[in-house]
Parts: structure tokens; sequence; C-alpha cells
């Protein structure tokens, strides 16, 4: 009976997404104050039925309803409570769900914290909205309902795909999810401002905090994921150019260059067009990174599923939305250009820079996630594009970008009168250049060009970051502190710096082997001395495995024991390795068994990471950083508010 | 500057920058760009002499040798029609088993063996790598015919 209730909430939230998408729209053309309303009340209620839809498939996953064919293959008796849980979102119907609810609580959000907001623009934005929500809720009842029965049902379920039963996927996919979902606000007030043909400074400062927000979510959430499969693919890695990872991060790319191109648009009315582009560039990313992920044409370990009418349907929406707003640019964007004009030397150029090398970033990241594709279309053969390349090609645009940004932070708008390297920058440079010279060889023992390139950036970055707040904590008392916009944007180039800094050590220091190991054997790596103590036997609540007890010293001083497991999961009969990895502020010590080699020996992959936490510590600033922003006052205003700085 | 200059600007930077990093990134492409080869081609000499490249198919029954207590490995990969000796040294995949759709990279040697430096077995046992899949898919439709008499069976060079 509730998977009923749920199903029906489903349909009932499309015709409420379907009036949403359709009155509010018509009536802000015909400017019908009455038809404007309805869009307040559609998306409340729509929200309502979805929540109660997704309500319902938690109630029968908690429930064990295993007559629901998505709950069947996709949980069992004795999976613990908190997956059960989460096991919604783990298969496709259930995350295409999730999605539904984040648009329509995204709507929400927006119809509740927009209420000083002209309501022809408003009612715009979501009407927009509730036609993306339209075309998502036809695509979940047509292709791939999660209410499907499963008839006779079976006593026991499928179990959750091992590799997600992990807390880091508890909080991965929603949190992502956020993000992408998130964009489609930035680019329902694109679209808004083109059908109205009205897109001045104003509206830059209104999608501003939203695209901040979707940002925020899309970096926790990709750290999340990044941090994730360090844990639980096993092998050590943080960061794979997988193409689903990839399909998350161009997204990111373009969001971010959205953001530094809606400063400009607020704060002296150019880039206005471009900034539009971005908007639907970055939102047409997320759905094409739905698309790879649900059809299957790409090889993924994330690739869980291949259903070609699924991966076609998303095809034709993406090409209706991406088509639909570029048809709307074409018509529109000719008008929107300003008169006002900029300097060589002024913050408007750097930022330009910016968003040329983060948008050369994302399209190099295109070009290699879709290369094999359009190798195997071409009929020249089957390829296959490795990290090496993307390493190589991602490098290029980003370094001078991570150079550029100390200078640009602290550079005028229209006109930077004085040096480029003012006094107050030359400390920061001056450190950069020591310390970053100089720790790789001191505590790493070697140095190297590109080590060095990396790690003076990092230091570089942060010294510079650091400069706006150090002013602002030393100044006289009663002069006015620093607004939440410009801390926020110090704290998150920042977060920058640790992770450059992160990415550098561990990509240059890391040191990793395989190894055969017996019980009471010893192993040198790093500098630190592996001992394998035990091999035993454990029993976890759904899984069976054996367990390593690996003590590890440094210079004969014990720091730490880790338990490296090999699971055998007893529903699905996969071995999944569980890594132990002993955790320092500076270092990861990271041990994973391998195969039992005969003789009583293991194979064990043991690897030395320094500074990998920074990576995702950095990412985690970045985030904060942008949540500062999100705090400045200024987004809070009205409509009529006009503030400069 | 004014608007128009500014234009300019900007869209030559892009083009300049997409030139300068595609012109870049081709040249790496070129060591980075791993062709995936049937068995059948391989046994018939025809693959890449200089480089890596990647292979495909399932593990055959019983052919995994594994020296006692040490990481060296061998075994036989099949697309169903011709049979390839895969050695390699270091941790296998968890889902790595007799029976199973497996990729591997690396290059041939002189022996004619396949030596792997890279293994990838799918997280899930009922997903296989669709180039695997269409390689064997091929090949089943051969072995229908060559045991109806239409083609020859693998002909090593």
């Amino acid at each position: 009976m509730i998977p009923e209730i749920g199903h029906f909430a489903l349909i009932l939230a499309l015709a409420l997404a379907i009036v949403q998408g359709i009155l509010p729209l018509v009536g802000a053309h015909r400017g019908d104050a009455t038809l404007m309303s309805v869009a307040r009340p559609a998306i409340a209620g729509q929200l309502l039925f979805v929540a109660l839809a997704y309500a319902c498939l938690t109630w029968a996953f908690l429930h064990d309803d295993f007559s629901v064919l998505y709950v069947a293959s996709h949980s069992q008796l004795a999976l613990p409570f908190m997956y059960k849980a989460t096991a919604v979102w783990g298969g496709h119907e259930g995350s295409v769900l999730l999605w539904i609810l984040l648009i329509a609580a995204w709507t929400g959000a927006v119809a509740r914290f927009s209420r000083r907001l002209p309501q022809p623009f408003v009612a715009r934005v979501i009407g927009v909205l509730g036609l993306l929500s339209t075309g998502f809720l036809l695509y979940t009842l047509l292709t791939s309902n999660p209410f499907d029965r499963l008839s006779p049902a079976p006593a026991d379920g499928g179990d959750l795909n091992p590799l997600l039963q992990d807390p880091g996927f508890v909080m991965h996919p929603p949190l992502l999810y956020v993000g992408y979902v998130g964009f489609s606000v930035a680019f329902a007030f694109a679209v808004a401002a083109m059908l109205s043909g009205n897109l001045d400074r104003k509206w830059a400062r209104w999608t501003r905090p939203w695209t901040t927000a979707a940002w925020m979510f899309l970096t926790i959430g990709i750290a999340l994921g990044s941090w994730w499969s360090y844990n639980e693919l096993g092998w050590g890695g943080w960061w794979f150019w997988d193409p689903v990872e990839n399909a998350s991060f161009m997204p990111w790319l373009v969001g971010t260059a959205l953001i530094h191109s809606l400063a400009v648009t607020e704060k002296r009315g150019l880039f206005k067009s471009w900034t539009l582009l971005l908007a639907i560039t970055a939102f047409s990313l997320s759905l094409l990174g739905t698309f790879l992920v649900r059809s299957g044409v790409l090889i993924s370990v994330h690739a869980f599923v291949s259903d070609p009418t699924r991966g076609y349907a998303i095809l034709a929406f993406l090409a209706i939305v991406i088509l639909g707003a570029l048809t709307l640019y074409a018509l529109r964007a000719p008008d929107l250009d300003s008169d006002a004009g900029f300097r060589p030397t002024s913050r408007e150029t750097f930022l330009l820079l910016n968003n040329v090398l983060l948008v050369v970033a994302a399209a190099l990241v295109f070009i290699g996630t879709l290369a094999p594709l359009v190798f195997e279309m071409a009929n020249i053969g089957k390829i296959s594009i490795g990290p090496p390349w993307f390493n190589v090609a991602f490098i290029i645009p980003m370094l001078p970008l991570v150079y550029l940004v100390g200078v640009g932070m602290h550079t005028a708008w229209r006109h930077h009168a004085t040096s480029l390297l003012p006094k107050s920058l030359r400390w920061p440079a001056a450190i950069a250049l020591v310390l970053g010279i100089l720790i790789p060889g001191l505590v790493y023992g070697r140095f190297g060009v590109l080590v060095c390139v990396g790690t003076v950036a990092a230091f570089w970055v942060m010294g510079s970051a650091l400069v706006d707040p150090i002013r602002s904590w030393r100044r006289a008392a009663g002069t006015p502190g620093l607004r939440p916009g410009v801390l926020g944007m110090s704290v998150a180039h920042f977060g920058v710096g640790l992770f450059v800094l992160g990415v550098t050590l561990v990509s240059a220091f890391t040191v990793e082997t395989d190894r055969s190991m017996r019980e009471g054997q010893a192993l040198d790596v790093a500098g630190h001395t592996f001992e394998l103590r035990e091999l035993r036997d454990v029993q976890g609540p759904n899984y069976s495995a054996i367990e390593g007890a690996i003590e590890i010293r440094d210079n004969g001083k014990f720091i730490g024991e880790v338990l490296p497991q090999k699971r055998q999961y007893l529903v699905q009969k996969n071995w999944m390795t569980e890594a132990g990895i002993n955790v320092h502020w500076n270092k990861d010590l990271f041990v994973a068994l391998g195969d039992q080699l005969g003789n009583d020996a293991w194979s064990v992959r043991i690897q030395y990471k320094p500074m990998i936490r920074f990576i995702w510590l950095g990412a985690l600033v970045m985030a904060i950083g942008g949540l500062i922003a999100l705090s400045d006052r200024r987004y809070r205003g009205g409509p009529t508010q006009e503030e400069d700085s | 500057m004014k608007p128009r200059q500014q234009r300019m600007l900007a869209v030559g930077l892009v083009a300049l920058g997409v030139i300068v990093a595609t012109t870049l990134t081709l040249r790496a492409m070129k060591d980075n760009m791993m062709f995936f080869i049937d068995i059948s081609d391989v046994a018939q000499g025809d693959y890449p002499k200089d480089r890596n490249f990647r292979i495909g198919g399932l593990v055959v029954d019983g052919s995994v040798k594994r020296q006692e207590g040490s990481m060296d490995i061998s075994f036989v990969v099949t697309d169903l029609h011709c049979n390839l000796p895969v050695r390699y040294s270091g941790v296998l995949p968890d889902l790595f088993r007799e029976g199973q759709g497996v990729v591997a990279h690396g290059r041939l040697g002189d022996d004619g063996v396949f030596v792997a430096d890279t293994i990838l077995a799918k997280h899930d046992e009922n997903y296989m790598a669709p180039e695997v899949a269409d390689s064997l898919a091929d090949h089943v439709k051969d072995e229908t015919q060559r045991v109806a008499g239409k083609t020859g069976a693998c002909t090593p060079q």
C-alpha cells in the first residue's frame, strides 16, 4: 500500500510541476499577477508530494518490503539500519528520486528567500525550475519508477553494493547532488533574465548567493567522493580521472568561473553575456554528468546501470534544455553588452584570465572524457585516456591560474594605478619563495623544479590570501573591518593554497610498494617499519573477513596499529578490500591486504602519503570561504538597495 | 579598453588557450592514449609493437598459476577464439577470478607473453567492460561459424 501511495504522490507532483512550469511563465509574459501568484503554492505542493514519495520509498527500505523491486535489489535483511536509510539513493531509480526532491527543495528555497524580488522575475525563475522538475518527473515515471513491484516477493534482498556500505557514501551522493541541482537555480535565473530581457547588476547580485551555495555543496561533495574512493576502493588513490569524477568536476570548474564572472557583472556591469553562457554551461554539464553516469556509455567504476532507453531519454532532455537555452541566448545576448570599459591593469583583466583558464581546463577535461566515445563512434579504435594525460593537460591552465590568483586578489577595479606587486605583497612573495624552495629539500630530501613550482605557488596563494585578514586584524580601533565577501574570498583562496600544497607533495613524495608478507614479518617502507603481528578471522553484521594486525613503528617508536581487512559479503559473495589507514596531520600510512599467495604469505600494498589530508582540508576551507561570503548582508537586501564597494 | 577591444581580447585569449592546450595535449596524448586490441588481433600480430595497449577477455578456468609465496602470477585470457598468456606481478583486484572478465594494460614480450602492468576487474560481478563484452560477442559469432566449417581456427602468425 505504502509504495502505491508513493507512486501516486509522484504523479500528483508531476501534475503540480506542470502547473508550476506553465502558469507563472504565461503570467509573467502577460503581466497577469493572478497567474504569477500560482508559482509559490504550486512549488509548495510539488515539494510536499515529492517529499511524501521519498518518505514512502524510505519506509519500504526500513521495513524490508522486498515486494518492491528496487528495494529487493538494493537492500537486505541484515543490512545495518543506517545503510537501509541511505540505500534509497544506492541505485539508479532512487538517485533520480533524490534529484527530483532536491530540485523541488531548491525551488522551495528560492520561493521562500526571494520575497523581496520583483514578482515577474521570481515567477519566471520558479516556472523554469518547474519545467525542469516536469522533465525529471516524467523521466522517472516513464523509465525508472522506483515503486515497481516484484511478484512473488523474495524472502531476502540482493544487498546493497558493498562498495556503497561506507560512511563516506552516506554523505557523498546527496551533497554532490545538492551541488549539481543547485546550478539549476543559476540556470533558471539566467533564463528568467533572458526572457525578461532585463539583465543588470541587481540580477547578478541576486544570482550570486545561489551560485555560491551550489558551488559550496559541490565542492564538499566532490571532496567527500575523493575521500570515499581513497578509503573504500582500497588502493590509495584520491582522484582517478574516472569519467564520472570528471562529470562532477566539469560543472565545478565552470561554476567556479561563474562565481568570478558574476562578481564582475555585479560590481561593474560587465561580462553579462559571458556570465549567462557560463550559467547555462554549468547546469548543462551537470545534466551531461547524469547522462554519462546513467547511460553506461562510458566505462567507469560508477557505471552501475546500463539501459539504453534511459540514456536516450536523458540525452533528449539534455538536448531540449541546452538547445532551448542557447536559442534564447542567441536571440537576447547581443542586446546585453555594456559600454563600460576597463584597463589592462585592473581586477577585471585578472578575472577575465581566471575565466579563460578555468574554461580551458574544463574544456580539456571534457575532451579527455569524451574522446574515447568519439573515437569509437568514428571507428578509429577503442582507446582509453589515462590519468597521466589528464594530469599533464590539467596543470597547463591551472598552474598559471594559481600564480595569478595572488596578484588578482589585490588589484583594483577599473584601473590599478600603482605597481601590481605592491609592498604588502612582497613579503608573501619572498616567504613563498623561501619556504617553497626549502621545504621539498629539507623535509623530503629531494629538490625538483616541478615540485618547487608547486610548493611556491601554494605558499604564494596562502600568503597573499592572508594579507587582507592580517591588515584588518591590525587596523586602528573604530575603522571598519573586512566585509564577509572579502573575508570569504580570502579564506577560499587560502583553501586553494592548502589544496595545491597537498596535491604537490602527495604527487611528488608518495612511496608505494607491493610486497609479500608473512605473520611475524616486518618490512621497512619510507622510513617506517610495518610488522604483521597476526592474521585472524573476524565477523561483521553481513560479512566475514580476514583481518591483519599491522604495527607501525617510526625509528623503533610505536606510532600506531592498522587493521586492514579482506571482506566477503555474505549475500553477493564479493570480496572487498578494506584498507587500514594510520592518519597523521602530515602523512597517511596506508596498508591494504592483497591476495593469499600460498605458504602463509599475503601480498600487501603499503603506501606512505605525505600531506594527503591537505587535499580534503583545502577543499573544506574553500567551501567555508563560500559560506562566509554567503553571510554577507548585502545579499539579503531587496531590489532597491544599491551598494558599491 | 573599449568594449569591442575587450571582446576581441576575451575571444583571442580563449582561442589562444584552447589552441596551446590542445597542441600540448595532443603531443601528450600520443603516449597516454591506449588502444584496446582484440586478443584474436594480437594473435594475428596486429598490435602496436612499440607501446602499451590494453587487452580484455575471460580468465581461462584452471590457467591461474602462482609461484608459491611470491607475487608473480600467470594466467591465460581468452576472447573465446584465441588465447593469450599473461604475466603479472603485484596485487590483484578483488574481483579477479577464473572465468570472469578482466582487462589488462601492458605490452607483448618477445616470448609471446603479455606482460601486464595493470590488471582491472570490475567492481560488480555482473558488470563487464563494454569493450570486453563486444570482443567476446564478436567471437561467439565466429565460433559458431567455425564449428559450422565457415571460418578457420585461431591461427597465430
